[in-house]
């Protein structure tokens, strides 16, 4: 049989040179004249040993990283075609302990297969839950989704189900789904694996909501930033047309769904829903005030489903083995899996997919086994830039919506960043405001001047100009921005900023004072 | 008096236009569009764009100015993003982006006087997990070090 070489075409394996990798190899197959077939997969998620490279052979899949394109040669020489052993051998990827260790669920196939290969997809158990869903009633698939249990992935963790409800239920003569790959808080990437590694379980998450809910027409937004993920996006929506997967008869059913790619033009607000839907009708990108809900009024006033990439690349799976399957994973009242995304200063940084629950502190000590720069954690920031930061002392916290809120936090899109001991908390706080002014659509007062005040008055506080007076500024400011804005930019802003005051006082202890008692 | 130059940016500005008009809400696409083809999206454009689409010069203005990727001028012949969130600040993003301004000798959102680059921050390319991370002229690089920094800065000089 043709050797088959794996060299992934992620974001992040090409950041650390997979496109050169994989021409190495290319040349030198050609050199000595080897048959072999190479194709550019997803990432299996573990960053740390990108590129990695696997060989498809008779006892399995062999991995082999982090490779360098320097390294090519001695890997021909270690016969790596035939799984042979050299030092960058990883054995079977799926042992790999913080792979072995998840519960793939949506990421199933990503880094397994050809990410344009509808066989593939197909072969790895891919369209299975769109063929089940194209012979169910649109109440019965609503049903299904609402009974798994799953919440918005995008961070806000409202039941998928209820709001496809909504929009099975609204009488329209147009109906749309939109998906908001807009994913724009740092920490998060999940997305993007996803649609530059399994871009069809996406287009078929979206055509059994299509389905579900009567929609015939999606779109996915997805940030300029993320130029591969477009093209492979643009590219998996022709291959799933020329197959009927899209179109007039999806699946040979009597139903229409097609997709358009849409990109973003760098506005991190418009990964808020009501902005995006604005940003899609070629609008500025300003929160909307809800109600009406865009279920009801959504794009160009119509019904819209509006769903997170992981939320929709979770509804195949859900589809395929039933409400249960789904719902049996995780605890309380968020279940199934999640996604987390492990980033920063962290030695194993990637993506682990398991059943919510998990504490804090299994995921950053355990799984990510603690800081790449061997210091010690001080804080981690869960839920991206408008997440709360937190010590050491809430590790014990689980995985899980309503335990973060009670520790006022949020799991937001499940991103967690790392930061070792030299971090300075009063900078973080200052760069959570400071984030929040760039970023503001300028609709709510609190978001556009809070912001800035917010800067400066931090500034105060690090210059140790009337600190106490100034952090109960701060803190009476958050408040105001927490009730007083639309969206969870302004909204929001305060957690990581409030998080970092309370935690981590000593930050905030007036610096020239600190430095004269040393 | 309307500029020869003027009359040829307007055809090409309404090639563009034509291309995209049919679809649902055609204005980013345009404007991506415009940009491409131009480096930038000229003043001379929002007209063209307003009478197509039926809307105000204000609003086409105001959709323009709202987008950080829409440029009003041209870019240096490269670009550089660097990545300036939390993910890669907590891997030295601040040090990187000093490194890398002293190299060039311009700071965020400026062209070299040679119009070699333009150096830009960005917030997130969700590459964090290999932070920190930056993107030259669309190009991904993760884990940048004082030695990507280098060969970055010969690149743009080249």
């Amino acid at each position: 049989m043709t050797a088959i070489i794996y060299v992934p075409t992620d974001s992040g394996a090409l950041a650390l040179g997979a496109d050169k990798v994989a021409n190495s190899i290319a040349s030198e197959l050609e050199t000595r004249g080897v048959e072999a077939r190479i194709v550019r997969n997803g990432s299996r998620g573990m960053y740390w040993l990108e590129p990695m490279v696997e060989v498809a052979t008779e006892s399995g899949r062999v991995a082999y990283g982090p490779v360098k394109a320097a390294d090519v040669l001695s890997l021909f020489d270690a016969e790596f075609l035939s799984g042979g052993n050299h030092r960058l051998s990883l054995g079977d990827p799926e042992r790999i302990p913080f792979l072995a260790r998840q519960t793939r669920l949506t990421f199933a196939r990503c880094g397994k297969t050809d990410p344009l290969s509808l066989d593939d997809y197909r072969a790895h158990g891919g369209l299975t839950g769109l063929e089940k869903a194209a012979a169910m009633t649109p109440a019965d698939i609503v049903k299904t989704v609402t009974d798994s249990g799953l919440r918005g992935r995008g961070g806000a963790g409202f039941p998928t189900g209820i709001k496809w409800n909504t929009v099975l239920g609204a009488v329209a003569d147009r109906k749309y789904i939109v998906c908001n790959a807009d994913e724009g808080d740092s920490a998060t990437f999940a997305d993007r694996m996803i649609m530059e590694g399994d871009p069809f379980v996406l287009i078929e998450g979206m055509a059994i909501a299509g389905l579900a809910t009567g929609a015939t027409k999606g779109f996915v937004y997805i940030r300029s930033e993320y130029p591969h993920a477009i093209r492979m996006m643009e590219k998996a929506v022709q291959v799933a047309r020329r197959a009927g997967v899209l179109g007039p008869a999806v699946m040979g059913s009597p139903n229409a769904f097609d997709i358009e790619i849409r990109a973003g033009a760098g506005a991190y607000v418009c990964g808020e829903e009501t902005s995006l839907l604005n940003s899609l009708e070629g609008k500025r990108g300003v929160v909307r005030a809800k109600p009406p809900l865009p279920a009801i009024q959504g794009l160009f006033g119509k019904p819209t489903v509006i769903n997170n990439v992981i939320s929709l690349a979770s509804v195949p799976v859900i589809l395929d083995k039933g409400a249960e399957y789904y719902r049996d994973f995780g605890m309380g009242r968020s279940r199934g899996t999640i996604p987390i995304q492990i980033a920063g200063n962290v030695k194993h940084g990637g993506l682990f997919e398991a059943a919510f629950g998990m504490t804090l502190g299994e995921i950053v000590d355990e799984i990510g086994g603690g800081t790449a720069t061997g210091r010690e954690i001080k804080a981690v920031q869960v839920g991206g830039p408008l997440g709360a930061y937190f010590p050491r002392a809430l590790f014990d916290t689980p995985f899980d919506y309503e335990a973060f809120a009670a520790k006022d936090g949020l799991i937001g899109h499940a991103g967690i960043t790392v930061f070792d001991e030299t971090a300075d908390m009063l900078k973080q706080a200052r760069f959570a405001m400071e984030f929040c002014a760039i970023e503001s659509c300028g609709k709510c007062t609190p978001c556009r001047i809070g912001s800035t005040r917010g800067v400066e008055t931090l500034d105060k506080v690090a210059a140790g100009v009337e600190p106490e007076k100034n952090l109960a500024l701060v803190t009476d400011l958050c408040n105001t921005m927490k009730f007083g804005s639309l969206c969870a930019l302004g909204g929001f802003t305060p957690y990581p900023v409030m998080s970092a005051i309370n935690h981590f006082p000593d930050d905030f202890a007036p610096r020239a004072v600190a430095e004269a008692a040393e | 008096m309307m500029q020869p130059q003027g009359t040829q940016t307007e055809a090409q500005v309404a090639a563009i236009i034509d291309e995209f008009k049919a679809l649902e809400g055609p204005l980013l696409p345009i404007l991506h569009g415009i940009q491409e083809e131009f480096g930038y999206v000229p003043q001379e454009a929002l007209p063209v764009i307003a009478g197509a689409l039926n809307l105000s010069n204000a609003e086409v203005h105001g959709v323009v100015t709202f987008y950080h990727d829409y440029r009003s001028k041209p870019a240096g012949r490269h670009v550089l993003k660097l990545c300036q969130a939390e993910a890669c600040q907590s891997m030295g993003s601040d040090a990187v982006a000093a490194q890398v301004k002293t190299a060039l000798g311009i700071g965020f959102h400026e062209t070299a006087g040679d119009g070699s680059v333009t150096l830009e921050p960005v917030y997130c390319l969700g590459l964090c997990a290999c932070a920190p991370a930056a993107m030259l002229d669309g190009e991904v690089i993760g884990r940048v070090d004082a030695d990507a920094v280098a060969e970055i800065v010969r690149e743009v000089r080249t």
